[in-house]
């Protein structure tokens, strides 16, 4: 009943994003929507393998990017249409996450963290070398002039940052209250007593990282459409690697609902510090959030008003 | 004589150049409580952890029901029927007792059916282990005999035919070893075999059918009980020339 009842928000929620580009035209309304979106599918692809499995990765702005990059060679190559782009970013960046699970999950806790970190900065040196993609110059992007049933390309790619934030949130949601998750839970809690349990745990790892791959990847398959203008100091920004982690973390990591939460949360006080003070106090405002979390709520805004609740049922 | 449910055949295991494990062999029957003592660093744990999968060992093979388990990863060992307990608890913290059992019930027992009753089975074990009270209770809350006896819990929730307990009595009191006795005697009684690994010999010479003694990575005994009393490499093992 539960899943029916959250299947029914989950239609209202497309249906309401579509509504939305009927009525609201006003252009910065889709800009701040688009990133706080994306923050929503990097936070909740995050979280699946470091909230979950607890893997911390710090090299989601490579999987992020790796998903811009394979739209770029599309749309440079056969001008594909929209939705392939978007099925191929997140294909690669599923494929990279799988080969780098296979590649370093026999690494545990900081010594993963660490392998994908230099994963990020390999891609990125090699990116800035290709010059099929413009190497460190960068790169322009044509959008098309337009899409039927909207009158923007800023709302058609808005309205499909809604459907992808969704699937996102509801593939999290599955794994979350499926025997996939609870296994996922036995390895964060103890990989070794999980593996004695009975719990295949490698294959777990890699299908947490194949799936956490693909949505980290279909957040930056749009990212050349969104901005037009590609370079690889943006598409492989610090601020994805630190705001995937931070949102989960500030918004709780045991639930889906955390990311989400966190994601809106910090997404929006950003978006409003970038224009009340100035965008260099973004990251800023997200490490003090952070350390604040840590130490004050480790268990995030989902898991303190848990708290709470409970206090004040017994 | 039963058939060996379990054989150890020369089984070597080396960390860099120290040779933990130098050749053992033994057999253990079906249905059979069998003890495994020695002091310490003599190998015990690193046999079980070769046994379990934890471990590779170098050299020598491991049957169970006849099937070498060279190659199979622990996971996989364990849906065959091999669970163990750690000596050392390792709860999964994040969950309360009952979740904790869910685990091998939804992954040992129950590999092949998913969508049978694990809340009511884990119930069930609970019972059975004199855990219920807690079921609800993160194991954080768990006391120490408590923790130990949710390791047992855990390890029969994955329906073993083969139960290793792996100094499950350490550090308790009297009447808590013959807690713990008492319910791996049950166990036992419901077709169970038994690898019972302890430092207690109280505990250990009452349990056991037939005892191995390991000593610096070999094997230097075996035989019932009574045999291993009177043995006298055994007590130079133990208390020295």
């Amino acid at each position: 009943m539960r899943g029916r009842t959250l299947l029914g928000v989950a239609v209202a929620v497309v249906i309401g994003g579509y509504l939305t580009t009927r009525f609201v035209s006003h252009g910065y309304f889709y800009f701040a929507s688009y990133v706080i979106l994306q923050y929503i599918m990097l936070a909740t692809a995050w979280n699946i393998l470091g909230g979950y499995t607890g893997y911390v990765n710090f090299g989601s702005a490579a999987f992020f990017a790796v998903g811009a990059y394979t739209s770029i060679v599309l749309i440079k190559a056969f001008k594909a249409y929209f939705i392939f782009l978007a099925l191929a970013g997140g294909l690669a960046s599923a494929l990279l996450g799988l080969g780098i699970g296979y590649l370093t999950l026999r690494l545990r806790g900081v010594f993963f963290s660490i392998a994908t970190l230099a994963l990020a900065v390999v891609l990125q040196t090699a990116v800035i070398n290709w010059g099929y993609v413009g190497g460190a110059r960068g790169i322009y992007i044509l959008r098309a002039r337009s899409v039927p049933f909207f009158s923007s390309y800023t709302e058609f790619l808005f309205f499909m940052m809604v459907v992808f934030a969704v699937l996102s949130v509801a593939a999290a949601w599955w794994i979350e209250n499926s025997w996939v998750g609870r296994g996922l839970a036995a390895i964060r809690d103890n990989e070794e007593a999980a593996e004695c349990m009975g719990v295949p745990t490698l294959k777990l790892k890699l299908f947490a990282t194949t799936v956490s791959g693909f949505f980290m990847g279909l957040a930056g398959a749009p990212f050349p459409y969104y901005v037009t203008y590609v370079e690889p100091s943006s598409a492989f920004n610090l601020d994805y690697a630190v705001n995937s982690l931070a949102m989960p973390m500030i918004g709780g990591t045991t639930s889906w609902a955390g990311p989400v939460v966190g994601a809106i949360l910090l997404g929006a006080a950003q978006q409003i510090a970038t224009v009340t003070i100035s965008s260099a106090w973004n990251l800023l405002i997200v490490g003090v959030v952070l350390v604040a979390f840590v130490i004050l709520a480790p268990e995030g805004l989902v898991g303190l008003a848990l708290r709470l609740a409970r206090k004040r049922g017994a | 004589m039963a058939r060996a449910l379990l054989e150890v055949r020369g089984v070597v295991k080396r960390f860099g150049g120290f040779r933990a494990l130098n050749g053992v062999s033994f057999g253990v029957r079906e249905g059979e409580r069998f003890g495994l003592i020695g002091p310490n660093g003599s190998g015990k744990t690193t046999l079980i952890n070769c046994v379990s999968g934890a471990l590779r060992n170098d050299a020598g093979t491991i049957l169970f029901r006849g099937r070498d388990l060279g190659p199979l990863p622990a996971y996989r060992r364990t849906r065959l029927g091999i669970a163990r307990s750690f000596q050392i608890p390792r709860p999964f913290a994040s969950m309360t007792v009952a979740a904790n059992l869910c685990i091998p019930l939804e992954y040992a027992a129950h590999a092949r059916s998913r969508g049978a009753d694990v809340a009511a089975e884990a119930r069930e074990i609970l019972r059975l282990i004199g855990l219920e009270a807690k079921a609800d209770v993160r194991t954080g809350g768990l006391t120490q005999i408590e923790m130990r006896k949710l390791e047992l819990a855990r390890a029969m929730a994955a329906k073993p035919s083969l139960l290793i307990s792996d100094e499950a009595m350490a550090g308790l009191s009297s009447g808590e070893v013959d807690e713990i006795l008492d319910l791996l005697r049950r166990l036992n009684g419901q077709g169970i075999t038994v690898i019972m690994i302890e430092h207690i010999m109280r505990a250990v010479m009452s349990f056991s059918e037939r005892i191995v003694v390991l000593d610096a990575g070999e094997k230097i005994a075996e035989g019932t009980p009574g045999e291993i009393a009177g043995n006298k490499d055994v007590e130079r093992a133990y208390l020295g020339e």
